[in-house]
């Protein structure tokens, strides 16, 4: 593949920096310990007496991950993992504050899913030595996406949840499967496209300084268009909805180098909009509630969820109530899709923009993944998996701030849920594994500090055969 | 495929960058308008059971918070209440009125002007205290109005509002009926509003701020600004120059006359101070026609007709002064009848400005900001609001009001030892109902000054209704207590 950037005589060399991460993870653990404790002494007055227990069960959890990427991803990013425990841990401890108020039981179960999805994040990576193996799946996630994408559908199982169809029901357990579809269509989108670019990639008209594609290539944007559409129609989720599509579009562009698909994608973006705003009353229910969010306090569907976490959000101000100050319980269903607003008032503006910079971390360490990645294919996971953060993260929290119309979706590794929270921990197994093959120092290259010169070119390397 | 990622970076950058963006916006800017608003539970609830600063008249503490011991921490209280009822307002689960309404941010401490104060309590981890606010009234000039004005009778609907003429100070603004704002600020919200509901009802409405929220046709009253816009068209002309007067005026265009009630103004013509001291219509109906629409208006918006005064008074009402489609109605505009509308506020300042020799202050209510313990934060200085005369015209009717007490149908506001100057009305709102008395005056003595309105819309059905007789009195016996005379 002609994409494969081969090392160039002063190519970098990366540093494992295993230690920064351990350093890090340190700090991590702090955050989710010491917010912990902050609540425990903000409500009750006193330290929580599981404080040593909890601390250690984090401690373990984060060690183990640590382990893990040592032995098996030795080059992976450092920072990730530490950005994903410190949110992590942070949005336990605001689910506690909320379960305290609200006398519910989530934050246990949340830890039990963030153990869970340490586990599988520790099994992606000691499982998958090379995401490269993954391409030869490019039909099959395709199919077991759409497979669980319509599993909510079905009788029995599928659940309605707030009016939104996304929900499945299995041995008492619920499930978002949209969740796990979200990491398999990236695979899906970046194993057939890095077939398929150069196809999609040859001119077509040009119209104003835009090349536009030609017709016969729109086949598989309007194929995602009518997917994104059919979210929208059956399962009333506008959120994945707009989530999968804006992907697909970024990593259409990203593949083709061609701006002329963002623009065709952004048409069919309003047009789907449009016609969703035309056709459905919750999309133009959400699209009046964002305008005049105070018109509709006292309606069903209402914004009176919206409303209180913006007052929440008013009332923390610039450094916040302190854990235990503000009144988060007002906004319902805050441990999910508010989990912003109970943060921003406790916590204040100065919290809210410390987890949003997290985010935007784990975004450009996602990003700076593809960009360092050797082979196309790699460069299409991470990019895909990074724009699903940014896109999941905007959306939400752009919703909760009114900065856009609310859609409903889960903040990563924050909010109360375990599909979220288990397919985000696997999103970010993936990105380390690719990371660690990016940084890996080529075969040949016997210098591991970083010295600019090395032996290996073009003509003598040495291509890792992929595994079976 | 690096160049597109790089552009993807850029974009996310973008999204984040317009989620803090916004953060900032919701949780800095817009923040004050959130927590203002009514829907908003949380905001009420903390500022319900927090300790308010006090608004104090003086050294009197007129509104205060008292701790008590439920889950509100505080029980607002209003020791002096009736007098005062009509400015402080009352605070309840949910929102305030009066002063407590448009101090809030202070009082709660939440204003920015606050923001050393607010940062020390940060540091020393202390709980926000509000601050308190210090009214320009005179504790002892207020109980004088209400007492004077209470003593009329239970039926008596009136007001007196009390200026100090050089800086614009309220000294005492009494409306009647009145209410008592600790029924409006208990803990069941029901009960609360029960009473309010009967305080809305009750057709004497209680609830009206007669002294700057009624606007009524000033009468005779008026027949100052009338002067004054005549006076400062003809510099010739002073007290003793003959005016147009007469036993009755037909109105132009028209075929109704009115007289003087009896009272003597010259065969044809009349000299000024027998004008105002016999409050001549045929005298002022022919000035105003004389001055024309545009001379009228100029000097009554100088007065500060038609615009809203006391910005930090809550709800005043604006007088005015009316552009008058003809001139029949011109001429009964100044007598102050027709659609001429002022507050006693209004009349006040009309007092205020002449003894003020012509200088109108802007009046103010609220003259300080002190910090919980007792340092003053802001002050108000008095502005000056307009030159309404010139301080020759201000002289004659200075003259014409003194003359007015001395000789004319003031003479119940006369004090000995004290330069007196006043000017009844007696107007009518409709044709047979009963009129309103109003009585404007101002006294000096050794340099000190007041100025005083009292309006009666309603009193006992037995009493008749005259400004003099009535509105003198109580002017009199504001003006000794604000001048220290008998002391």
């Amino acid at each position: 593949m002609s994409q494969v950037t081969s090392a160039s005589p002063d190519q970098f060399v990366h540093r494992s920096r295993r230690g920064a991460e351990l350093f890090l993870l340190i700090l991590a653990l702090g955050v989710g310990a010491g917010a912990y404790a902050a609540v425990g002494l903000g409500i009750q007055g006193e330290v929580p007496p599981d404080m040593i227990g909890y601390t250690g069960w984090l401690a373990v959890l984060m060690i183990a991950a640590h382990v893990a990427i040592r032995m098996t991803a030795q080059y992976a990013d450092p920072i990730l993992l530490p950005v994903v425990a410190a949110l992590n841990g942070l949005g336990l401890a605001v689910i506690h504050r909320l379960d305290l108020a609200n006398n519910s039981n989530f934050a246990r179960q949340q830890l039990i899913w963030m153990t869970l999805g340490v586990v599988l994040f520790i099994v992606t990576i000691t499982l998958l030595r090379d995401h490269r193996v993954l391409q030869r799946y490019t039909y099959t996630s395709g199919l077991l996406a759409i497979g669980l994408l319509l599993l909510p559908m079905m009788p029995i199982i599928g659940n309605e949840v707030r009016g939104a169809r996304i929900w499945i029901n299995v041995a008492g357990f619920s499930f978002q499967p949209g969740e796990i579809a979200k990491l398999l269509l990236v695979i899906t989108f970046a194993g057939y496209l890095v077939l398929h670019r150069d196809a999609l990639a040859l001119a077509g008209r040009r119209l104003l300084f835009v090349d536009l594609p030609r017709g016969r290539d729109l086949g598989p944007i309007l194929g995602m268009w009518l997917v994104s559409l059919g979210i929208l129609v059956f399962q009333r989720d506008l959120g994945s909805s707009l989530m999968f599509f804006g992907m697909f579009l970024v990593l259409l562009y990203v593949a083709t180098e061609r701006p002329g698909w963002l623009v065709v994608g952004g048409a069919l973006f309003v047009a789907g909009a449009f016609l969703g705003y035309q056709a459905f009353s919750h999309v133009r229910n959400r699209f009046d509630i964002w305008l005049s969010p105070f018109d509709y306090v006292d309606r069903t569907p209402g914004s009176g969820q919206l409303v209180e976490s913006m007052f929440g959000m008013a009332w923390g101000g610039l450094i916040g109530r302190g854990f235990g100050e503000g009144q988060p319980w007002r906004i319902p269903f805050a441990e999910s899709d508010f989990i912003m607003g109970a943060i921003g008032e406790e916590l204040g503006l100065t919290g809210v923009m410390a987890v949003i910079l997290l985010f935007a971390i784990i975004v450009e360490r996602g990003l700076r993944t593809a960009l360092v990645c050797r082979d196309g294919f790699g460069k299409l996971v991470a990019t895909g998996l990074a724009t699903i953060v940014a896109l999941q993260v905007f959306v939400v929290v752009g919703g909760v701030t009114t900065l856009i119309p609310l859609t409903g979706l889960t903040t990563p590794f924050l909010s109360y849920g375990g599909s979220s929270l288990v397919a985000n921990w696997v999103l970010v197994g993936l990105l380390l594994r690719i990371s660690d093959q990016a940084r890996r120092p080529l075969p040949g290259v016997e210098e591991p500090y970083g010295t600019y010169d090395s032996g290996a070119d073009e003509a003598t390397q040495v291509v890792k055969v992929v595994k079976p | 495929m690096n160049k597109p990622i790089r552009t993807v970076g850029v974009f996310c950058m973008l999204l984040f960058i317009a989620l803090l963006a916004q953060s900032t916006n919701l949780q800095f800017f817009r923040s004050g308008e959130l927590n203002d608003r009514p829907e908003n539970r949380r905001v009420q609830e903390a500022r319900f059971s927090a300790e308010r600063g006090s608004i104090l008249a003086g050294d009197t503490e007129i509104a205060l918070s008292v701790p008590v011991d439920d889950r509100y921490l505080y029980q607002r209280q209003y020791p002096v209440a009736a007098p005062y009822a009509h400015m402080t307002g009352w605070f309840y689960f949910g929102g305030a009125s009066g002063l407590e309404r448009s101090q809030n941010r202070v009082l709660s401490g939440d204003d920015p002007s606050l923001f050393v104060n607010q940062l020390s309590d940060l540091l020393a981890n202390r709980n926000p205290a509000g601050s308190n606010v210090g009214l320009t009234i005179d504790p002892d000039v207020q109980q004088v109005a209400y007492d004077q004005l209470a003593a009329q009778g239970d039926d008596v609907q009136g007001a007196v509002v009390a200026l100090e003429p050089s800086t614009g100070r309220i000294l005492a603004s009494v409306s009647l009926p009145t209410f008592d704002p600790n029924q409006l600020a208990l803990r069941d919200v029901n009960q609360v509003q029960e009473n309010y509901q009967a305080l809305y009802d009750d057709e004497a409405n209680p609830l009206t701020n007669r002294a700057v929220a009624t606007t009524l046709p000033p009468g005779s009253t008026f027949k100052l600004v009338t002067a004054a816009a005549y006076l400062e068209d003809h510099p010739d002309v002073d007290a003793n120059t003959q005016v147009p007067g007469g036993s009755s005026y037909q109105l132009p265009g028209t075929r109704t006359s009115i007289a003087n009630g009896g009272r003597s103004c010259g065969e044809t013509t009349v000299s000024l101070t027998q004008a105002m001291e016999q409050s001549c219509n045929t005298t002022f109906l022919q000035l105003a026609v004389e001055e024309g629409q545009e001379g009228m208006t100029e000097v009554a918006d100088a007065f500060g007709f038609n615009a809203d005064p006391a910005e930090d008074y809550p709800g005043t009402a604006a007088s005015a002064y009316p552009d008058n489609a003809s001139d029949d109605l011109l001429a009964k505009s100044g007598i102050g009848q027709q659609d001429v509308r002022a507050t006693p506020l209004q009349m006040a300042m009309v007092a205020a400005t002449i003894a003020n020799d012509g200088v109108l202050m802007e009046p103010y209510l609220i003259d300080r900001v002190t910090s919980p313990d007792g340092e003053t934060i802001t002050r108000h200085e008095p502005e000056e609001r307009a030159e309404v005369v010139s301080s020759r015209t201000a002289g004659i009717l200075q003259e014409l009001m003194v003359n007015t007490v001395e000789q004319g149908t003031a003479r119940q506001a006369r004090i000995d030892g004290v330069e007196v100057g006043g000017k009844t009305g007696t107007a009518e709102n409709c044709d047979g109902c009963r009129p309103y008395a109003w009585f404007v005056s101002y006294g000096e003595r050794d340099g000190q000054q007041v100025a005083v309105a009292v309006m009666l819309q309603n009193v006992s059905p037995n009493v008749s209704i005259s400004g003099g007789g009535l509105g003198g009195p109580i002017a009199k016996a504001v003006m000794e207590q604000a001048l220290g005379v008998g002391e």
